[in-house]
């Protein structure tokens, strides 16, 4: 029966509260209009905007050092996240059924580095968070809740490997259901507001004639 | 709800537009903005954080703008926006941020945190939580025309030790010239060879340039307050002066902050683009190098460096230019480390240096920029900002590194201007 519910109506619930909550919020952003900038650009505010999505990738030199930590346990995460997300053969498995798109997906030894790498970075900047003055200060509930929610989601998904045990599997797509429905109203959404983020900055300092 | 703090929340409402909304819903409390904070990393006092200085504006966001807030808003489950929220931060975003942009340089999302504390200033500006000192340099601005009192009679007789001192007539209120140039008063009290190097670098380059009686002030103290209001009626007073004289170009001084509001924030606060061009003294020099109406001769054996007003280099785009300028003079030119676009601030931009209650924290978070001149020992340092000069005087003085010379960049061209090249 739960089973039922989370591969029928509780999918299809999590699935348009995640379309349409990120969808509002996107827009409930942009319907905001910002004031007309009377300035005489010096540069394209375009190609600043297109050169800070590309840049803020990479940490400045400068501070390299000293956001070490952050930025091998980022990418460790975000990469690793990345290739369980769009590579682990059951997820490649399922898109097909949903969207009859299908690609190779990765070797089991590969989810399991991926795995790895993923929750070595998430647990990284977790106990920095709690640990750190700085992210202690300014972490608020949101941070925590969506790092133990994503946490979760990849413990189950870990979990769910073992495949003869269908209730594992039910769970694990039961926590990417409440993530699906967490992620529009939280700090998740910097999944695609970096987007917009960046491009306000590399605009701005773009007329400005500085890459930024 | 008092009054006060009403005007502090419709002040900070009316800044949210779509860039502050995006980068409040982009923020991932990282914390990696801390360590390209001079105050954070200088006293590694976490409250220093840059996003945590936009700590009201995020309040109110969340609980105006989002679902969680709104709905915990509903049921009465969060704190509101308080007073003493507003009170709490006065310091943190008045003495504890020179608005030097080099957090913005690095967030990972993108955020430009100095646009976020800018708007938070508005707010507390607003409720009236600004620093003393600061509303006194307003007044005077409103009142005299000059945040420090300087007033015409003031400049008048700077001018004319000038002119005895260099032998060449400073213009006044000449209707029609190229160039209206605006002197922060921090040049005119406490470097007025500046004019005197202007006046000697425009006859060699036959540059056709004047100064206005009626207005002569670059700096603006709405922009470090956080007032609007008062930011525009400034720039009002630059246009007035500028219209009347019929020039076509405004050059801005040696000063960061005057540059970066007369040359990109002025037009959009008084809402419409500005009738005349403008230029820091730094572009002009450096395009009548290019147009080989500048020479120099001779150069300084002295191992200069140059320190980027932030204002000017890191949020005003002037980053070559002084260095092709100090390339003509210095062979011994050398970079601090961490310059240009990631250059660490002298401490007292943003209106800190006018904060007398911030002098004790802008002197010890100096560490920064003594750290900089320590990695390459310059034998001087050149900038081309005077609240800067004055700010690196009182450091070095305050460090006792009394081997380090502070020069003006256009001083230091006109020490060597071959005259007679119009």
């Amino acid at each position: 029966m739960f089973a039922q519910l989370v591969d029928g109506i509780f999918w299809d619930i999590a699935l348009w509260v995640f379309v349409i909550g990120v969808l509002w919020r996107i827009l409930s952003i942009f319907r905001v209009r910002n004031k007309p900038d009377y300035s005489v650009p010096r540069g394209s505010a375009f190609a600043g905007a297109i050169g800070a999505n590309l840049r803020r990738f990479l940490p400045r030199a400068e501070i390299g050092y000293r956001t070490r930590l952050h930025v091998i346990a980022g990418y460790l995460f975000h990469i690793g996240l990345f290739f369980l997300l769009v590579f682990a053969a059951p997820h490649v498995l399922f898109i097909k059924e949903q969207t009859g798109l299908g690609w190779t997906a990765m070797p089991y030894w590969a989810f399991i580095i991926s795995a790895q790498i993923a929750f070595i970075g998430l647990m990284l900047l977790w106990i920095h968070r709690v640990s750190h003055p700085v992210t202690r200060l300014i972490s608020d509930a949101d941070d925590h809740v969506a790092a133990i929610l994503t946490f979760v989601v990849m413990l189950t998904g870990c979990m769910a490997l073992i495949e003869s045990f269908e209730g594992l599997r039910v769970l694990h797509r039961f926590t990417v259901e409440l993530l699906m429905v967490y992620f529009p109203f939280s700090r998740l959404m910097h999944a695609f507001m970096f987007i917009p983020s960046r491009a306000f900055t590399g605009a701005w300092f773009g007329r400005r004639g500085v890459k930024a | 709800m008092s009054d006060s703090l009403a005007r502090g929340i419709e002040a900070m409402r009316a800044q949210m537009d779509s860039r502050v909304m995006s980068y409040m819903s982009s923020c991932v409390h990282c914390g990696v903005c801390a360590e390209a904070c001079l105050f954070y990393t200088e006293t590694g006092d976490a409250r220093y954080t840059p996003i945590y200085k936009t700590e009201p504006l995020r309040k109110l966001w969340r609980q105006e703008y989002t679902f969680w807030g709104k709905l915990a808003a509903g049921m009465g489950l969060c704190s509101k926006l308080t007073e003493a929220d507003l009170a709490g931060w006065e310091e943190l975003v008045y003495d504890g941020c020179t608005m030097c942009s080099r957090c913005s340089m690095v967030c990972p999302v993108g955020i430009d945190i100095a646009y976020l504390i800018r708007k938070v200033k508005e707010g507390l500006a607003a409720a009236g939580f600004s620093p003393p000192d600061l509303v006194e340099a307003g007044k005077r601005a409103l009142e005299i025309g000059s945040p420090m009192g300087v007033t015409l009679t003031t400049l008048k007789a700077t001018i004319r030790a000038q002119e005895k001192e260099t032998g060449i007539e400073v213009p006044l209120d000449v209707e029609g010239a190229d160039y209206l140039c605006l002197f922060s008063s921090g040049e005119i009290a406490g470097f007025p060879e500046f004019i005197g190097s202007l006046a000697k670098i425009f006859k060699a380059t036959g540059v056709s340039w004047t100064i206005s009686s009626d207005y002569f002030e670059a700096t603006n103290t709405g922009v470090q307050l956080g007032n609007g209001k008062l930011a525009a009626t400034l720039v009002e007073r630059v246009v007035a002066a500028a219209e009347k004289l019929k020039v076509k170009t405004v050059i801005s001084p040696e000063c960061g902050h005057a540059y970066s509001t007369i040359r990109w924030d002025a037009p959009n606060f008084i809402g419409r683009p500005l009738p005349f061009k403008v230029v820091h003294i730094m572009e002009l020099l450096d395009e009548l190098r290019r147009d080989g109406r500048l020479k120099t001769q001779g150069v300084t054996d002295e191992r200069l460096s140059y320190h980027d007003p932030c204002n000017a280099g890191r949020r005003g785009g002037v980053l070559d230019q002084p260095r092709k300028l100090m390339n003509m003079v210095a062979p011994n030119f050398v970079e601090l480390p961490e310059t240009g676009d990631m250059n660490w601030c002298c401490g007292g931009g943003g209106g800190v240096s006018s904060n007398e209650r911030a002098d004790e924290l802008r002197l010890r978070v100096f560490s920064a920029k003594k750290r900089q001149l320590d990695a390459v020992n310059p034998t001087g340092l050149v900038t081309a900002c005077s609240n800067c000069r004055h700010m690196l005087e009182d450091g070095l003085e305050d460090n006792e590194m009394h081997d380090i010379e502070l020069l003006g960049i256009t001083e230091l061209i006109a020490d060597h201007l071959v005259e007679g090249h119009g």
